[in-house]
């Protein structure tokens, strides 16, 4: 597989960062993971870092906007953060950042999704 | 005029993604082309390849044929397979459109590919397969034949 998912949970807030290329072949492996570690805590709160994503084509998009919908549908909220130059397209024509928060750094989301828990 | 080419056929399988979009930056690094260049070769790539395994070939595998050929500063690209056929081109190029949303497909492959090449051909019936033509113009191309690279 050249991709791999490296998860970290804070009570409520799980950070997954992606090393790799995320394609149709890495897609389901992707969705297998998150939604494991999503379905371990009702309301999850998803910081997505894309940091280690050498490539990243529409099937990526899919897994991204999935995972967006099953968590949002379980009261939960996600972001992604971190996006590389190269991915930016990407996530640019589809409009990612209309649809949930882009932010600059993981460090960056959990302190506004903190922030806006309080 | 710098002329070159280049085929591949290879199973529609999963696997086959990453191994044709890295054969064909290969091919054209020739063109010395930027990073963000090859970035946006190898995405359409991926996504022709892609389109061909899911909706050309849904239950069975077959042979994708990649045909690549290098006129000057341009790169002429043909992803071919013998599946399915798409039914409704028009329809199938419109954002957001997809026929397996089961499979959380974004619907967004040809309006990355169309953003990252200058043209797009795509030919398809029923049944016979479809061709998706791709071409694309490296702005670094003409430094790189100058200089023989």
């Amino acid at each position: 597989m050249n991709l791999q998912v490296r998860t970290t949970r804070e009570g409520r807030f799980l950070l997954a960062a992606l090393d790799g290329e995320l394609d149709h072949h890495s897609a389901e492996y992707v969705r297998g993971t998150l939604d494991w570690e999503v379905d371990q805590q009702r309301g999850t709160l998803l910081i997505l870092d894309l940091g280690g994503l050498a490539f990243m084509d529409s099937s990526g998009l899919g897994v991204i906007l999935g995972r967006y919908r099953k968590i949002k549908s379980q009261g939960g909220e996600m972001a992604i953060a971190n996006v590389p130059r190269g991915v930016d397209k990407v996530v640019q024509i589809a409009g990612l950042h209309k649809v949930m928060h882009v932010y600059r750094t993981s460090q960056e989301a959990l302190r506004e999704m903190k922030g806006g828990l309080s | 005029m710098f002329e070159n080419e280049m085929n591949l056929n290879f199973l529609s399988l999963s696997e086959n993604e990453s191994f044709a979009r890295i054969a064909v930056a290969a091919f054209v690094a020739q063109l010395d082309p930027t990073l963000e260049e090859i970035n946006e070769v190898k995405t359409a790539v991926s996504e022709a390849v892609t389109n061909s395994i899911i909706h050309g070939y849904p239950h069975t595998n077959g042979f994708i044929y990649l045909n690549c050929k290098i006129k000057g500063d341009r790169m002429e690209l043909a992803i071919s397979d013998q599946g399915c056929g798409i039914l409704d081109i028009k329809e199938a190029k419109q954002p957001l459109f997809t026929t397996r949303p089961d499979l959380e497909r974004s619907g967004m492959g040809f309006t990355i590919m169309e953003s990252f090449v200058d043209e797009i051909q795509v030919e398809s019936a029923e049944g016979n397969g479809t061709t998706v033509r791709l071409i694309k113009r490296f702005k670094t191309a003409k430094r790189a034949i100058h200089s023989g690279v």
